[in-house]
């Protein structure tokens, strides 16, 4: 199909508001990597598996290669990027502090995704079981870590999350 | 001297850059006016080519260029052979390189026919759809074995069969030890094809600036500098025009240190023709075929073994599935060669390897590099040879293992860096007794297991020994400046892809010159900065890099002590360098700052000494004589339900030597991680090939890379046994932990399932692979009985 | 891996999205989820020319009590059903079978409706709706019909669907008195589509004996498959352990008749079948007690 029409998109993206106009079939994922320049959320498999596309939306966890750009408009967004709204020059978030002393990262690819899928867990789950935890993240794919350092660092996070 | 950073714990520099999404990838570069590549690639994997007519595809609005091989003219070259064949007496070995685009034929499914340049990635695939190809499907070589049969069709028409190389290695006389045995235990081992599946697929932008006569390639390669050299010579330009920068990389293990990939060789070449910033990202489904496979290998191998179990001498003949080109050489057969001999002494061995082109992607090292299948072999015969001679696994092993006072330890082969196949140090046993402990093997054999059966629960217990040769050169380099700042910058020529260099290597630097190792800011895989290096491959990067990091930090720590002891006027002797200054041993009021230091050193006016350099700055390089072997032993409980075949890890132990130890966290990251690859490798992964050579699991849905439920806890332990062959004492430890798990993983299903005697000679496995063993023991069972 | 293009319409009512549905017929391709239709679009396997954007329509999102039954509303997430008590209660089976699908992030997208429209034989909902004997509420803009999920499906990816027709409620009908369920699958990893999995329901008769039974299969045919020889096994007798294991045989052995591919073969199959029959026939007669 040749030209097709453009969509107006409004979309609000770590507390701010975008416009852009957009093609139907542009993933959210492009979207948000390259009309809006968020490149912390990347792109593992564009087939819905490896979870490093996971963003925030309306606050649940979703694939972001799976859901076209226009599908967004009118809606909340959060990315890594939103996590730390200075860049984590001042601080991480518990969350990316965890990781951190836990070595829960190696390559750092899949990370962001993972963050994203585990912010709304740990808020239904402030007190998770090791099982639960790793259930929670079976929906991520990490290739460096053997996952166990990530279990580590949910731990750590949950505890630093309920006792402040 | 107490260490005051090697051996710590501590964070990683690089981390706060990754979780909050700052860090760059390849993809995350944006140029204005930026091009996007799309490859059409074939689905055939074995078809000779009409013609391919890229004119309606020009036709689309968007659409920029097109691409095929005839479009290439000179610039058309098959790719280098990246690492020659070994000095090996009467070696046979055929170069067959990748192409950028087919020319002639199409040799395996994937292989790129032409490139759509446009404005988007979308587009550029739209217009995928516009060329017209017309091809001749021929039959295509699929099974290794069938591959050497006469009637066979040939892949590389102008070599006679479809052999790609033979080598023979031997030491003693395996015959003669045959003949002495008490026992000779005999069998075929099968090991398939998997892929190594970064979380990052591969990628490159390139962008050629008409003005300035540079370019800048952007790469997820593990060795920009060789990339950089080739392209430079490849293109027509000199050296300095060409910038290569592999910044961060989501995850390599092995196959992104291939080279040069077609795309590799395309992008820069399209970036200068049409004067601007291309880019190409591989996307998860082409990475299935565009990038290197490994692991496809068939061994016939027996061992010859004295009544009490001492190996007197193995003989292994294999086959290794190279895929339709050879650029790597013979580096994986060679690694599964020499790496069979484990931690074991083996008086006479005599091996023998063909290598074979299929029409299959190419084979080249992927994490472990063929020593998984040396080891399979091996402790699949020490397993089966026990059984046989009624010893127990762990006695076998510990019979056979080569003393601590054997060191060095001549095998008498050549190894894959061309060096005699020979073990700096090791010391076996406290790893192997350590293992024994952790998992508490004697007390599971001897009351756990029955328990549980009894409860009709099927448990069983595995260990493993094996030795991974890591850290060959030649050679890498690295550059230490101390800042006015009295910051510290390193500079090293490998890429880093989620090792953890910017900490490791900073606190060896952090060492020699006393400030923080957040102080240190490293840099790692730019050309521009430094070029001078290999690449990070075959477990070397602590080894080689951490070892020339050490060297040029010790020659600024001779300076900053020879311009302190003149400043301070004291002897150097005296002086000590610590929290980022140098102060008199014992009167802290008499001190200079490092960042002062090297204002001085660095002076506006006046004269720096004659013979002296200005700065404190030093650059160091590092080439080991031969490579460093770590070490280690796995041990695992597993259960498997006997009715779905299902099948649960309960602990895994692994107990290692990489002698120093420079960073415990980092250390223990590499070897969880590598388990999880071999349990991918040894029960969920497996590539499957039609008859014609298609891939039917091309995707993440059908390809299973493990998960977080999949993967145990990993218990760990250090045995440390410094190196002799380097001044940290560090040896390679980034493959170790995926080497042992699928020789692991069968000893403890076999174990497990020891009602049986089921007997496992393959990886990978899977519940459906695993139901048909049973099945076919069973049925065994009932003819026998 | 970029979807090829289409266009794209996203109307904010049902009316609108059955007179969209009614003009482009064949060439539609509804969007609900998404979460199995766009990485089919993004391996360009699917390239519908336009897509009928199903998630602004609100009134198509409800879990609403029927009598002592439920009405889904086919655009409801599946996270919300998994998340919802009166699903718990009233559909406990449906509850048990949610944390089966994918994973969070699939289920906070994924709906009930698209789930059970796609057709995927190696879909749980399909099969799970089946043993709960549920009912399908299809729209056009000719009007409404209600169609037994028994009847629903045709075959791979195929339903009973006409082109200008859209699947807006599932009707979830009360559980009798006496009725026991369970649900279970296995699969490679957890979230991936099941080698073989089933969902059972069965009731006893004040007596005790089975009155009613029905052991759907998913992963081991064209769509749902009913063990039918098993239900006539269980139905009129006392349940008991061999009386489970007959069931269970001859649900493996007579009823499915599944293919095998590179994840299992069709013996394999069978022998999970048979071992997952029994396992969820013991489980759901346990419950009616």
């Amino acid at each position: 199909m040749e030209n097709a029409p453009l969509f107006s998109v409004k979309v609000t993206v770590n507390g701010q508001l975008f416009e852009r106009e957009v093609e139907p079939r542009l993933l959210l994922s492009d979207f948000l990597r390259h009309e809006l320049a968020l490149t912390g959320t990347h792109v593992g498999c564009e087939h819905g598996v490896c979870g490093a596309c996971t963003v925030l939306l309306n606050g649940e966890a979703v694939r972001s290669c799976l859901i076209f750009a226009v599908q967004a408009h009118g809606q909340e967004i959060v990315t890594v990027e939103g996590l730390t709204p200075d860049g984590g020059r001042e601080a991480l978030h518990p969350l990316q502090e965890a990781f951190r002393e836990a070595h829960g990262l190696q390559c750092g690819f899949c990370t962001p995704g993972i963050l994203m899928t585990l912010i709304p867990f740990l808020q239904e789950h402030p007190q998770p079981s090791e099982g639960e935890i790793r259930e929670a993240l079976s929906g991520n794919l990490c290739r460096c870590t053997g996952y166990h350092n990530i279990v580590k660092a949910v731990q750590l996070a949950a505890e630093t999350l309920r006792h402040g | 001297m107490k260490n005051r950073y090697i051996g710590k714990p501590l964070r990683r520099n690089e981390d706060a850059r990754l979780l909050t999404g700052q860090a760059l990838f390849v993809d995350d570069v944006h140029i204005p006016g930026m091009l996007h590549v799309a490859f059409l690639r074939s689905d055939h994997a074995h078809a000779r080519i009409g013609s391919i007519d890229v004119s309606a595809a020009l036709e689309r609005p968007g659409v920029v260029a097109a691409y095929t091989a005839q479009d290439l003219g000179d610039y058309w070259q098959p790719g280098p052979l990246l690492v020659p064949p070994p000095p090996i007496k009467d070696i046979v070995f055929h170069a067959c390189t990748q192409v950028p685009l087919v020319r002639d034929k199409v040799r395996h499914c994937g292989e790129a026919l032409a490139a759509i340049v446009a404005t988007s990635r979308y587009i550029a695939e739209d217009a995928l759809d516009d060329i017209v190809v017309e091809l001749e499907p021929l039959d295509a070589v699929v099974d290794v074995e069938r591959a050497l049969e006469p009637a066979s069709p040939r892949i590389h028409e102008h070599i006679e069969s479809n052999l790609a190389a033979h080598v023979v290695q031997e030491k003693g006389r395996y015959e003669t030890a045959a003949r002495q045995a008490h026992r000779i235990i005999k069998r075929r081992f099968l090991y398939d094809r998997g892929v190594a599946a970064a979380m990052e697929n591969r990628g490159v932008v390139a962008n050629w600036d008409e003005k300035s006569q540079q370019m800048t390639i952007w790469d997820t390669t593990q060795a920009p500098i060789p990339i950089r050299n080739g392209l430079a010579a490849m293109l027509g330009l000199s050296e300095s025009q060409v910038q290569v920068i592999a910044p961060f990389i989501g995850g390599g293990f092995g196959p992104k240190i291939m080279m040069f990939y077609p795309e590799e060789v395309l992008i820069p070449w399209i970036a200068r023709e049409l004067k601007c910033a291309v880019k190409w990202i591989e996307d998860r489904q082409e990475n299935f075929f565009a990038t290197t496979h490994e692991r496809g290998q068939v061994h016939e191998a027996e061992m010859a073994l004295s009544e009490d179990g001492r190996i007197l001498g193995v003989r292994d003949v294999f086959l290794h599935d190279t895929g339709a080109y050879d650029p790597y050489g013979l580096t994986v057969p060679i690694n599964s060669q020499c790496t069979l001999l484990g931690p074991y002494r083996v008086p006479n061995y005599y091996s023998e390897f063909k290598a074979v082109f299929t029409n299959k992607p190419i084979v080249t090292p992927y994490r472990g590099a063929g020593r998984q299948h040396g080891v399979f072999v091996m402790e699949r015969l020490l397993d089966i040879a026990a059984r046989e001679l009624e010893i127990d696994r762990v006695e076998i092993r510990r019979r056979n293992y080569i003393a601590p006072d054997d060191f060095p330890h001549n095998h008498e082969i050549i190894y894959q860096d061309f060096a005699p196949l020979t073990y700096d140090s090791g010391n076996y046993l406290p790893a192997l007794e350590r293992a024994v402990e952790m998992i508490d093997y004697h007390k599971f054999l001897e009351k756990e297991k029955a328990r549980l059966r009894a409860e009709g629960r099927y448990a069983g217990i595995g260990i493993v020994s094996y030795v991974e040769g890591t850290g060959i050169g030649p050679y890498e380099g690295a550059r230490v400046t101390v800042e006015a700042s009295g910051k510290v910058c390193l500079v090293t020529g490998v890429g880093t892809q989620g090792q953890g260099h910017y900490t490791s290597f900073a606190q060896v630097v952090a060492e020699q010159l006393g400030v923080e190792v957040s102080d240190i800011r490293v840099i790692t895989g730019d050309t521009r900065e430094f070029h001078w290096g290999t690449g990070t491959f075959a477990s070397r990067g602590a080894v080689v890099a951490g070892n020339a990091c050490h060297a040029a930090a010790k020659a600024v720590r001779e300076k900053i002590l020879k311009l302190a002891a003149r400043l301070l006027k004291v002897p150097e002797a005296d002086l000590v360098l610590e929290g980022g200054r140098v102060q008199v041993k014992g009167k802290p009021d008499q001190a200079i700052q490092l960042g002062d230091l090297a204002r001085q050193a660095n002076p506006l006016r006046g004269a720096v000494t004659p013979g002296t350099e200005p700065g404190l700055e030093a650059t160091a390089y590092f080439g080991p004589e031969r490579g460093a072997t770590a070490s280690g032993v796995h041990a695992m409980l597993v259960e498997v339900d006997p009715e779905t075949m299902m099948v649960e890890i309960k602990r895994y132990v692994v107990v290692h030597d990489c002698g120093t130890v420079l960073n415990p966290m980092i250390l223990e990251g590499q070897i969880q991680g590598g388990v999880a690859q071999g349990i991918g490798n040894a029960f969920y992964e497996q590539l499957h090939f039609s008859d014609n050579g298609e891939l039917l699991n091309a995707s993440f849905m059908d390809y299973l890379l493990p998960t977080a439920l999949d993967v145990p806890p990993i218990e760990t332990d250090h045995i440390e046994t410094p190196s002799p062959l380097n001044p940290l004492g560090v040896k390679g430890a980034g493959e170790a932990g995926a080497i042992p798990t699928g020789a692991l993983f069968v000893q403890a299903l076999e174990d497990a399932l020891s009602d049986l005697d089921l007997e496992i000679n393959e990886i990978p496995l899977s519940p459906q692979r695993l139901f048909e063993l049973v099945e076919a023991a069973k049925l065994e069972r009932t003819v026998v009985s | 891996m970029k979807p090829a293009a289409f266009d794209y319409h996203a109307p904010e009512s049902l009316e609108e999205a059955l007179a969209l549905l009614n003009e482009y017929g064949y060439e539609a391709k509804l969007l609900a989820g998404g979460q199995s239709l766009i990485p089919t679009m993004n391996f360009r396997l699917a390239r519908p020319a336009v897509l009928i954007d199903l998630n602004r329509i609100k009134e198509l999102s409800y879990i609403e009590k029927n009598g002592s039954g439920l009405r889904l509303g086919a655009m409801t997430r599946q996270r919300a059903l998994e998340r919802s008590e009166l699903v718990a209660n009233h559909a406990p089976l449906l509850h048990e079978t949610m944390p089966f699908i994918a994973h969070p992030q699939i289920r906070n997208r994924g709906t009930i409706g698209g789930n059970i429209a796609h057709a995927d034989p190696a879909s749980e909902l399909p099969a799970v709706m089946w043993a709960l004997d549920g009912y399908l509420k299809l729209q056009s803009a000719a009007g409404e019909r209600r169609v037994a999920v028994q009847d629903f499906f045709v075959g791979m990816f195929t339903t009973d669907l006409e082109p200008e027709e859209m699947l807006t409620e599932i009707e979830i009908p009360a559980m009798f008195p006496r009725s026991g369920w369970a649900f279970r699958e296995i699969a490679r990893r957890h979230g991936d589509y099941a080698l073989v999995g089933v969902a059972a329901t069965v009731r006893l008769d004040e007596a005790g004996r089975c009155e009613d039974a029905r052991l759907v299969f998913f992963s081991v045919g064209e769509g749902p498959v009913e063990a039918q020889l098993a239900s006539d096994a269980l139905i009129g007798e006392l349940p008991g352990d061999a009386l489970i294991e007959t069931a269970a045989a001859l649900a493996a052995e007579a009823d499915i008749d599944p293919d095998g591919d590179i994840h299992a073969s069709a013996d394999y199959r069978r022998q999970l079948a048979r071992v997952l029959a029994r396992d969820t026939l013991r489980r759901a007669f346990e419950r009616t007690k």
